[in-house]
């Protein structure tokens, strides 16, 4: 039998998933080594290129974390990062890379178990999605 | 500005077709203020392009250049030294101006990442507006700042039709009537009698049907 | 050159009538023929529509020509949506060439509406400048360039259309004051349904003394149905029906004789309006109701 370990890219908003990620781990929650962390001074800096890059460098799945709606510290950076990333899925949906590898969550500072959920959810989602159509090379290993 | 928007990218990806390296080249100008064709969607489109390669296992190299404006020989100029021999296409984001002007200069395919739409302005951030039809000679004068050759559906210079409804336009209940907008501006400026004048057939050979137009200014010229 | 008859009628006092019929969508002009025979002499004269809603039909010039060969007077419609002031001049020329006396100078129905939405739409010229071309061809034997028009001159009976139903309303009576400016000699209007408008509509036209420099020829149109009266009232830009007529089509056990009945009410309330000159019935894909209603108003041999 063999497992599929997705390369996922988490952009962290430094006011909320970032610390959110801390707090997961002071309280020893578990979540996938498969996550790799971006911080961002917002999530408002998110930028469609970028998503783009993440995906042609390998990723076989971008999420992007800000603040609950109507608590950005910059007042109004997750909403703008929220139509940016609706624009993006439309994108990867014409390349047919699939709208579903890219997502933005919300949460706050002090949600660590959130952030363990929305990782331990996203991988699941990416894992059943399968390697990126890109990455065709990917890491399969034998699972033990 | 000069309004434009991007074309769908399975488009621009035929129009392409096998390229090996393209050079897309932004233009500083219009196009920038109204988000299409800057150094930014210049990045976005040539990610797009490579992804949708690398998903077809045909990869693409892209080569990214804005100039300050692709409507001006001095700029256009400047590109020279990134149309190298191994470029295939170039993909110009700029205008239709833009597209030609690269045309023009340089010996290679040149082919457009927009469509040009219209001369407009912005009304609000992502939404931009019709305002000029570029006609030649202006009326706007005649018609209290509202300009009825591009705001009417029906170009009328004695309006409005008969299809004028609670201020909307017949043909879409979003487009406002530009006459009722004319008939509203003049009445508040107290010149409704000059709405009672007619106006003449408009005179279209300074517009768009007689070949390209030209504006030349002697006092501006260079040459001695 | 005999004149339009149609022009005749009006200046000896007549109420006029007017019919319609829309030429079809094929190259058979029998269906135009026929309704012309059967409405030859219930009404004065026949509007033939050009291209209505930007649908493409059997041209107005050449169904004005049918019309004119079976025994009754045709309205040419002419817009200027699809053609520029060249071929605009040069059709007035070969319809009057033709026999055709009267035209009325429309700008046409937006081709948005149409079967072919992705044409080019011309408007070289709006409708009022034409009523001026047809008129200094006339009057002046000018073309509209400056040319003089060396030879028969075409002499046509020029109409316009009203619309007292659209938006600004307080300039409804300035445009048609306008078009009558521009050399209109009839005016027909959109189709009447809100009568209260409308009077308000002839109040402000006679207070201009506009009933006295062309003849106004006020339109009407039997309904078929509730359905129809509900469609022209959501649907149709620039036509405003009123509850009550919407409520009696719904209560009515025969929605067609209740159509046909509001109709003959509306043209005999029309004929009392001082400054109305006539009726215009269109009954588009219903013509044969026409001479009923003709013969109910009493309008018939008049």
């Amino acid at each position: 039998m063999t497992v599929f370990e997705p390369k996922i890219i988490a952009f962290c908003c430094y006011y909320c998933a970032y610390s959110a990620a801390d707090l997961a781990g002071s309280m020893r929650l578990e979540y996938p080594a498969n996550i790799k962390i971006v911080e961002m001074p917002c999530s408002g800096k998110t930028d469609i290129r970028v998503l783009l890059e993440a995906f042609e460098r390998g990723a076989d799945g971008v999420y992007v974390l800000g603040c609950m709606e109507g608590d950005c510290h910059f007042l109004k950076g997750n909403l703008r990062a929220k139509r940016r990333v609706q624009e993006a899925k439309k994108i990867l949906e014409e390349i047919g890379i699939s709208g579903k590898r890219l997502e933005m969550f919300n949460l706050s500072a002090a949600m660590g178990p959130r952030f363990a959920k929305i990782a331990n959810e996203f991988t699941e989602r990416i894992r059943k999605l399968g390697p990126s159509p890109l990455n065709k090379n990917s890491t399969i290993k034998e699972e033990e | 500005m000069i309004v434009a928007e991007s074309k769908p990218l399975t488009e621009v990806a035929n129009l392409i077709d096998n390229a090996k390296k393209v050079l897309i080249v932004g233009c500083s100008g219009c196009v920038t203020v109204c988000m299409s064709g800057g150094q930014k969607e210049v990045g976005i489109l040539a990610s797009k392009l490579r992804l949708l390669r690398k998903k077809e296992g045909n990869p693409l190299e892209t080569v990214e250049v804005t100039l300050t404006r692709q409507c001006d020989p001095e700029y256009v100029e400047t590109l020279k030294k990134y149309v190298t021999d191994d470029i295939d296409v170039i993909i110009s984001m700029a205008c239709g101006v833009g597209v030609q002007f690269l045309a023009e200069r340089y010996n290679k395919w040149v082919v457009p990442g927009l469509n040009t739409k219209f001369a407009g302005g912005t009304t609000e951030h992502g939404v931009w507006e019709e305002r000029c039809g570029l006609c030649g000679e202006c009326i706007l004068y005649k018609t209290g700042g509202i300009c009825p050759i591009i705001r009417c559906s029906k170009s009328l210079l004695n309006g409005p039709c008969g299809g004028s409804q609670e201020g909307k336009c017949e043909i879409n209940s979003e487009i406002p009537c530009a006459w009722q907008l004319i008939y509203d501006r003049m009445q508040a400026l107290g010149r409704l009698d000059l709405l009672m004048e007619i106006q003449p057939p408009k005179d279209w050979s300074k517009s768009r049907d007689g070949g390209l137009r030209k504006v030349v200014r002697e006092d501006v010229k260079l040459d001695e | 050159m005999n004149n339009s008859k149609m022009q005749q009628l009006l200046s000896q006092g007549k109420f006029l009538v007017t019919g319609e019929i829309g030429p079809p969508k094929h190259a058979n002009p029998e269906r135009i023929i026929k309704h012309a025979t059967e409405l030859k002499d219930y009404v004065d004269a026949i509007n033939l529509t050009d291209n209505q809603t930007a649908v493409v039909r059997l041209s107005s010039i050449a169904a004005s020509v049918h019309v004119l060969q079976a025994g009754v007077e045709p309205i040419m419609q002419m817009t200027v949506r699809d053609r520029n002031r060249i071929a605009l001049q040069s059709d007035l020329l070969g319809a009057y060439s033709l026999g055709i006396r009267n035209v009325l100078c429309l700008s046409g129905d937006h081709q948005s509406f149409g079967n072919h939405p992705m044409a080019k739409n011309v408007h070289d010229v709006d409708s009022i400048q034409l009523i001026q071309i047809v008129k200094n061809l006339r009057d002046k034997k000018i073309f509209s360039c400056g040319e003089e028009l060396k030879g028969q001159e075409p002499r046509f009976f020029i109409g316009a259309a009203a619309n007292p139903f659209a938006d600004p309303f307080e300039f409804r009576v300035l445009r048609l004051e306008k078009k009558i400016n521009a050399g209109a000699d009839f005016i027909q209007t959109q189709v009447v349904f809100d009568m209260e408008r409308f009077e308000q509509f002839m109040a402000m036209v006679r207070k201009r003394g506009l009933h006295k420099e062309a003849y106004i020829i006020a339109g009407v149109m039997p309904l078929k149905s509730a359905r129809a009266a509900k469609f022209m009232q959501q649907s149709v830009a620039g036509i405003t029906v009123p509850e009550d007529i919407i409520k009696r089509m719904e209560r009515a056990d025969d929605p067609k004789q209740e159509g046909i009945a509001i109709c003959v009410e509306q043209i005999k309330h029309l004929q009392k309006i001082e400054g109305v000159a006539g009726v215009h019935i269109m009954a588009v894909m219903w013509e044969d109701i026409i001479p009923t209603i003709v013969k109910e108003a009493g309008l018939h041999n008049r």
